[in-house]
């Protein structure tokens, strides 16, 4: 991809993409690369490897290579130990605070861009401080809110806080896109008379689409993940989500490692079913805050 | 429109935000009568030692996490930037770690790391290193650096992924340029990859402070803060005190602690990067 100027050397140059390497170089980087495939892929494989041992297998076999007898027996009771809840649990607060957060955010950001007034700009403003906030930093009142709400031990209660602290990024991140569209648009449509409500509709939305799939696939994983919430906010089974099931899982089965590592694999299911079939987007979602 | 978001945010975070302040001044289990006491919980906080302890190991973590990620994350980066084919596969396995949560990442690696049954000791054991029985995450002088590290694999593939956006856009023109001056691939790395580089090591270095600061999950699960107190990080300090002692007037100091540490912290962004410019500098990512 070279666009030097057609000087003499210009063919030459046009074949060698970046600067050539001697080939020892080359094959160091390649050695040093395949090191850290093995530290960044290894302990993964040891998380499924492990999750197809039996439990005597796994104390008396050798730990770093699969086991010569695999089984689906510690998938069978993950399932059967209630893991499905635990797993719908977490499908119902993920998307629920990702419809909240999207839905707020777009409807927010299409004010801050199409209105100028100052209470519109100053409220963008507290959005882009809350930015800063730590989530940890809010826990303690949020959960007295939440227990004198009579939200406690409730999906609810984990979904409210959730969307707060969504928001600010979310919108943020919508307002940059929002305000690329041009203003020529906006008026045509204003000038058929067209109310905000319709121009959010029929012009923002589909314009704005690859953004919200962004924003919604970055907040899901955040929600998806989310620990602190659920562990200060839940305690029985019946409102436990995916990652406190993992913790619950290690306290209940100690020396079953093979046990708690099944859960561990279906706990990140959605997100690797996801990497496998639309690595770009789950990616692209992934670094939603960090460009447009 | 503005309605719904300004609800949500200032019921569910700016105002649970300006509460701890007013909960820090308070004597309180959280479920009995609260007592006022004023600045008795900040005083109790700073004379006894507990609030600097944990403020000087978040900083320690802070400084880990960016010494273990930043060289690296910049080298595979790099490296992941580079157009041979073999690379894209590596970087298909790179990425692998983003997909699981610091719970599922902390419960596995603290199996990994298991002095009774656990790969690492039994992999040093075979090879002749050690007597295999090292507990890693139970050793008061090895604990926070295992922990930073567990962080750093975590969070590497997500700042390489960043510094390889960043590498891909740096013009061939300027190598080109280097290597007609008889520069060598090293003397181009430093002065063309790391300047060119710039904007993405701000951005990377201001997410691992801002990220280590707030490091709760994946500490809870390894150590929960032990052994004794060498990883009770502030966001860790305020969960024990809030939840487990039930005090709730010494966790709201912590937590107001916590929020300024993370406002200053955007400040001092703000003001001596320019975050607009860095901004302008990551378009079509």
């Amino acid at each position: 991809m070279s666009t030097a100027a057609p000087t003499k050397y210009g063919t030459e140059f046009a074949r060698t993409s970046t600067i050539r390497l001697p080939k020892w170089y080359n094959m160091f980087f390649t050695f040093l690369g395949l090191v850290w495939l093995v530290i960044a892929f290894y302990p993964v494989l040891y998380m499924i490897m492990t999750s197809f041992r039996s439990e005597q297998g796994y104390l008396m076999g050798i730990p770093w290579l699969p086991t010569l007898h695999p089984t689906i027996q510690n998938y069978t009771t993950v399932l059967q130990a209630g893991f499905l809840h635990y797993f719908l649990n977490s499908v119902i607060v993920s998307l629920c605070t990702v419809v909240l957060i999207v839905g707020c955010s777009i409807l927010c950001a299409y004010v801050i861009v199409r209105s100028k007034t100052k209470t519109v700009q100053t409220v963008f403003n507290v959005f882009l401080v809350g930015l800063a906030l730590p989530i940890q930093a809010a826990i303690i009142p949020i959960y007295i809110l939440i227990t004198d709400l009579g939200l406690y031990d409730k999906l609810i209660g984990i979904i409210l806080p959730s969307v707060a602290f969504g928001l600010p990024l979310t919108i943020l991140i919508l307002v940059n896109f929002v305000r690329d569209i041009p203003n020529e648009l906006y008026e045509s449509m204003g000038l058929d008379g067209a109310h905000d409500f319709q121009i959010l509709w029929r012009l923002v939305l589909p314009l704005a689409t690859p953004a919200l799939v962004s924003v919604a696939i970055y907040d899901f994983v955040q929600a998806w993940n989310n620990f602190l919430f659920p562990l200060v906010l839940t305690e029985s089974t019946s409102s436990r989500v995916m990652p406190l099931a993992i913790v619950s899982f290690q306290g209940q089965y100690t020396m079953n490692v093979p046990v708690t590592m099944a859960a561990v694999i279906l706990s990140a299911l959605p997100l690797i079913l996801a990497y496998i079939f639309g690595r770009r987007w789950l990616l692209r979602g992934m670094f939603a805050g960090f460009g447009k | 429109m503005l309605l719904p978001a300004v609800l949500f945010f200032a019921v569910f975070a700016l105002f649970p935000m300006i509460i701890a302040v007013y909960y820090s001044g308070l004597s309180w289990n959280g479920i009995g009568a609260a007592k006022w006491v004023g600045t008795a919980n900040w005083t109790q906080a700073m004379s006894d030692g507990e609030a600097w302890m944990a403020l000087r190991l978040t900083i320690e973590l802070m400084v880990l996490s960016w010494i273990f990620q930043t060289p690296i994350s910049l080298l595979i980066g790099v490296f992941l930037a580079g157009k041979q084919r073999h690379r894209a596969v590596l970087g298909v396995f790179y990425f692998v770690p983003l997909l699981f949560s610091s719970v599922a990442i902390g419960v596995t690696w603290s199996y990994i790391l298991n002095p009774n049954f656990g790969l690492v000791d039994s992999l040093l054991k075979a090879v002749g290193i050690g007597n295999g029985t090292e507990n890693w995450l139970g050793n008061v002088h090895l604990a926070m650096l295992v922990v930073s590290m567990i962080i750093a694999w975590q969070f590497i593939p997500f700042h390489s992924l960043l510094y390889q956006s960043g590498a891909k856009q740096i013009p061939d023109s300027l190598y080109e340029a280097a290597r007609i001056d008889g520069a060598g691939p090293w003397s181009s790395f430093i002065h063309i990859t790391i300047p060119q580089l710039k904007y993405t090591v701000v951005t990377s270095s201001v997410l691992i402070l801002t990220g280590s600061l707030t490091y709760f999950d994946l500490i809870y699960v390894l150590t929960n803060g032990g052994p004794g107190e060498a990883t009770t990080v502030l966001a860790m300090d305020m969960y024990k005190q809030a939840f487990a002692n039930q005090n709730i007037g010494l966790g709201s100091v912590l937590a107001v602690i916590l929020a300024v540490a993370g406002i200053v912290l955007s400040i001092l962004t703000l003001r001596f990067t320019g975050f607009h410019r860095m901004e302008s500098q990551l378009e079509g990512m």
